[in-house]
């Protein structure tokens, strides 16, 4: 076993330091060591992008780096988005769009997100879907995800009624 | 419906029952605080890896693990012959024929290993880098032996796929509409039709991929074995855990907390279980067993992988006589929980919406060497739906006939429900020219017909296709006696508890486990309806057999009109227990009470009573009624009389790229009739998820093996799990005929989209390029199979 490196990061917003194998992935820092089982591992191929978080505000995928690698950056993972308790736009988005289901994809999808609106403030649907194409969702078939991140960039504001505006269609069935 | 703050008691009078309620579960998912299994840490835990046969098919000869166990961090290593005595064999709980032929199916492989992935050892160690490091060490030897993994040569025995059994046919099971007295003879309408259309159609095997790989922790400290598992089926987990190790069942506890997804490939009770137990029972240390996602691909039970041989047979009218079906199953290697009875689930289904009069299918289950099949989103109703809507389309070509004009003149008319059809279901209600109507009208079915004659005529490179799929499905499985007629080890009641709480609040407790359906929403919505409280004071508790006793978890789009119908069963008992409880403390009779709103009150007076109150005077028990036992506790059980039957019809513009075989999914509108709606948030969710999975067996997916059995898309590099960029924008409506078979008028919705759309694709593909001579492509349609087939029909001058 090869000998530890010390790195120092800050993930969301809290510095650490700590001494690792130089083969430990960044996803599993974060998980298994600084317990930020928020951020998920589905693949082992760096396809589905359920690992998402973001180095320095850019989107990575955590599975594809490893922890020495993040060494003097600043991480944050989908636990460090909503900020003073109250919930990060996308977030708010990906509920009321009902843009999930497991669940399972969705820290990865609103890391992407966020860096994709990021990189294009007013993207289109299909720039969207493009955007996202790392990102794999078996539940939704992306059709409220696309919405979601679009409600965003068209700044749609939600109330908190608990009922999706728009969403009943039981008025039209015959 | 206009949005309005439901807080407050008096808004919670409004109707919940088809309101668009956004997710109580959405909260904890969102912002990371997720309890997926592989989240769980506890002292002590050890962890595993499996070491896995390379050969699809071998006798294991000798087995080192001496250089794996003195591997840093590594505790132990398990073989196949160090468990023999305890492992058991893996269950199959339905067997569809008295002679069905199986192999022992032990969870560590003892003597010969069936397919590649095959469990031979297993490390125990510290870390998980630990035990898969030292996977590598441990030397096994093999003498290969032949391997048959194509599904017609295994029907042939020339190579067996157990050197155990002396043939790879597990069961045939045969329905004949003459014999069952449901119809007529197809010996005769084959004979003595106008028209006969034959063809054989494959449904290629295909893997479920849920986003979370499956996960396993076994705590076996204490009095009671506790498992976590990312399973669809807690409890009936438990009790196959408790039948195939002998642990008593009071001794099992099993808790599916968040689960990332299932559409039935979590519906399995694994060797990694089993193996997980073994492990921690010996260590008698917690241990945790995460699956790659490459052994997930390789090893999780898959789906469809049929062989339809399919005959159909009509007037010139385009009156259908008879349908024949014959079908070569792939079993894979082992039977699972259910893998025997999936494709006879889709007996039932293969007439479809029409009403012909002659039906034979026969079905023969055959085992090969490669991975188990068992249920996937639709489990034997989307392969059914397939042949049938795909014959229709080709009956429809022979006669030169309009596809949905052919649909039209044989499906069943809405004034001929209920409607026993020839294999032998009653179906309730339906109306299928609705959801055809509004389909049509939502597509512009006649200019898109004209878009496709321009198209044709001037030589597009793109040309346009319509895919049509009309279909129905058997779901809320399902009535008991109906189970037990077809030789299912289980019944299919569903079970649900509900309490006030002292304080005023409401648990509903559930036995269908969730895994992203959004029940704790819906059933709130059921509950705060029939108890007219607030949907914020209900809290659904769900996936763990201490605190949900009973239940037969979730699957077959059953949840709702099953599951559902079981805790609106319970809401009622607490309403009876309370007004005998409210009738002593107003000192009325029980017949001058009226219950609305969550309150009870004296009839023609102002004096009344909330269920709270109620509760918290039987909490405090100063003052109860002779004989009434101290609370507000129920539980009920609900067992369905029928299965219900959504349908829809399904429209697809698909547009195929003529020099690149590329296909574009240029528009899709789906009409769904799913009955009552409870929530239209979460349908048009299932609706889409399922359509997207259908879609992608359509043109994506397909689990490729090498001649050796290995599998080639083993990874997400390789399988293709559709993106963003590769999905179309669903159009999606509703018609509405509610079920008769539950009071909710629900039919169910898990499902519909995956078992409609792969025929409406398939149809619009082939319907974009039959002029040119192409007469059929096996699913994926992939760009290379579409190139070829227009390649081979330029050669072959469309005759082939």
């Amino acid at each position: 076993m090869a000998s530890s490196k010390n790195i120092t990061v800050e993930v969301d917003g809290a510095n650490y330091n700590d001494d690792v194998e130089p083969r430990l992935l960044l996803v599993q820092y974060l998980r298994e060591r600084l317990g930020k089982t928020g951020t998920l591992i589905g693949c082992d191929t760096t396809n589905c992008g359920a690992c998402t978080v973001h180095l320095d505000g850019v989107s990575v995928k955590s599975c594809t780096m490893l922890a020495v690698q993040a060494d003097g950056h600043k991480v944050t993972t989908i636990e460090g988005m909503a900020q003073d308790g109250k919930l990060h736009p996308l977030q708010e988005a990906f509920h009321q769009c009902h843009a999930l289901q497991c669940g399972f994809c969705t820290p990865g999808m609103i890391m992407a997100s966020a860096s994709l609106l990021t990189e294009n403030q007013h993207p289109t649907e299909k720039e969207i879907r493009e955007g996202l194409e790392g990102n794999l969702c078996r539940c939704t078939g992306y059709q409220n995800i696309v919405a979601a991140v679009k409600s965003v960039a068209d700044g749609v504001e939600y109330d908190d009624s608990g009922v999706q505006s728009g969403a009943d269609k039981t008025a039209g069935v015959s | 419906m206009t949005s309005t703050t439901e807080s407050s008691p008096a808004a919670a009078q409004k109707p919940e029952i088809g309101k668009a309620r956004l997710r109580k579960e959405d909260a904890h998912l969102i912002t990371g605080r997720s309890r997926f299994t592989d989240n769980m840490v506890l002292p002590g835990m050890l962890h595993l890896a499996m070491v896995r046969s390379p050969f699809a098919h071998a006798k294991i000869t000798g087995i080192n693990v001496t250089a794996a166990k003195s591997s840093p961090g590594v505790l132990a290593v398990l073989t196949g012959a160090d468990v023999a005595q305890e492992q058991g064999s893996l269950p199959n709980a339905w067997p569809v024929t008295p002679d069905q032929k199986a192999p022992a199916h032990p969870s560590i492989a003892v003597d010969e290993v069936a397919f590649a992935g095959e469990v031979v050892a297993v490390i125990i160690a510290r870390s998980v880098a630990a035990a898969r490091d030292a996977v590598e060490l441990v030397d096994v030897d093999y003498e290969e032996l032949p391997v048959v993994l194509d599904l017609e040569e295994a029907f042939t025995d020339q190579v067996l796929a157990h050197s155990t059994l002396d043939s790879n046919k597990s069961a045939t099971w045969i329905f004949d509409s003459a014999e069952a007295g449901t119809g007529t003879s197809i010996a005769d309408a084959l004979a003595n039709s106008e028209v006969v259309v034959e063809r054989t159609l494959y449904q290629q095997r295909v893997i479920p991929a849920f986003m979370e790989p499956r996960s396993i922790v076994v705590d076996p400290t204490g009095e009671q074995l506790t498992m976590w598992s990312s399973t669809q089926i807690p409890h009936i987990l438990r009790l196959m855990l408790a039948l195939t190790l002998g642990i008593p069942e009071s001794k099992v506890r099993v808790i599916a907390p968040d689960v990332g997804g299932g559409f039935g490939g979590k519906l399995q009770v694994t060797p990694e279980e089993i193996i997980t137990v073994l492990a921690a029972r010996r260590s008698g240390k917690p241990c945790k067993f995460t699956e790659t996602r490459s052994e997930s691909l390789q090893v999780g039970h898959h789906g469809r992988a049929q062989v339809q041989r399919l005959k159909i047979s009509a007037t010139k009218e385009g009156i259908v006589t008879g349908l024949s079906v014959n079908l070569l199953a792939d079993m894979g290697a082992y039977l699972g929980l259910i893998t025997s009875g999936i494709p006879i689930l889709g007996a039932f289904m293969y007439n479809s919406i029409y009403k012909f009069p002659a039906y034979r299918f026969e079905c023969n289950n055959i085992f090969t060497n490669k991975p188990w099949t068992d249920a996937y989103r639709g489990a034997g109703r989307p392969e059914a739906t397939f042949a049938i809507e795909r014959m229709m389309d080709e009956l429809a070509t022979e006669l030169g006939m309009d596809p949905l004009e052919l649909r039209a003149k044989n499906w069943i008319r809405h004034d001929e429900f209920p409607f026993t059809t020839v294999a032998g279901l009653e179906y309730d209600t339906g109306n299928y020219e609705a959801a055809t109507d509004k389909a049509i009208a939502l597509f512009d079915y006649d200019g898109m017909r004209d878009e496709q004659k321009r198209r044709r005529e001037n030589n597009d490179p793109v040309q346009l296709g319509i895919g049509i799929s009309t279909f129905t499905e058997m779901c809320g499985l399902a009535p008991s006696r109906v189970l037990g007629s077809l030789n299912y080890a289980a019944g299919g009641w569903e079970h649900a508890q509900v309490r006030v709480l002292p304080t005023g609040t409401i648990e509903v407790v559930t036995g269908s486990s969730a895994h992203g359906q959004g029940h704790e929403t819906a059933w709130s919505q059921l509950v705060a309806d029939r108890l007219g409280v607030p949907f914020e004071n209900i809290q659904v508790l769900h996936g763990d057999t201490a605190i949900s006793q009973r239940g037969l978890d979730t699957y077959g789009s059953r949840s709702l009109s099953v599951g559902g119908m079981a805790v609106l069963a319970a809401a009622d008992k607490v309403i009876e227990k309370a007004r005998v409880i409210a009738a002593h403390m107003m000192e009325a009779s029980e017949g001058d009470l009226e219950f609305a709103n969550g309150s009870f009150t004296v009839k023609g007076t102002e004096q009344s009573t909330t269920l709270g109150e109620i509760a918290f005077a039987a909490f405090s028990a100063h003052n109860m009624p002779e004989g009434v036992e101290p609370n507000l506790d129920s539980e009920a059980t609900f067992d369905p009389v029928n299965f219900s039957y959504p349908h829809g019809t399904h429209l697809a513009a698909i547009e195929v790229d003529t020099e690149t075989g590329h296909v574009n999914v240029l528009k899709y509108v789906c009409v769904d009739d799913i009955g009552v709606v409870v929530n239209p948030v979460l349908v048009e969710g299932q609706v889409h998820g399922g359509l997207a999975q259908g879609i992608s067996q359509a043109l994506y997916e397909e689990a490729v093996y090498d001649d050796a059995g290995t599998l080639v898309s083993g990874s997400f590099v390789d399988y293709l799990v559709p993106g963003a960029p590769d999905l179309p924008h669903y159009i999606t409506d509703r018609t509405e005929t509610p079920a008769t078979s539950n009071q909710l008028g629900a039919k169910g919705v898990g499902e519909a989209g995956t078992i409609a759309s792969t025929p409406a694709i398939v149809n619009g593909v082939l319907d974009a390029l039959r002029h040119l001579g192409v007469k059929d492509i096996k699913m994926p349609c992939t760009p290379s199979r579409v190139w070829h087939a227009l390649e081979e029909a330029k050669t072959t001058g469309g005759m082939q």
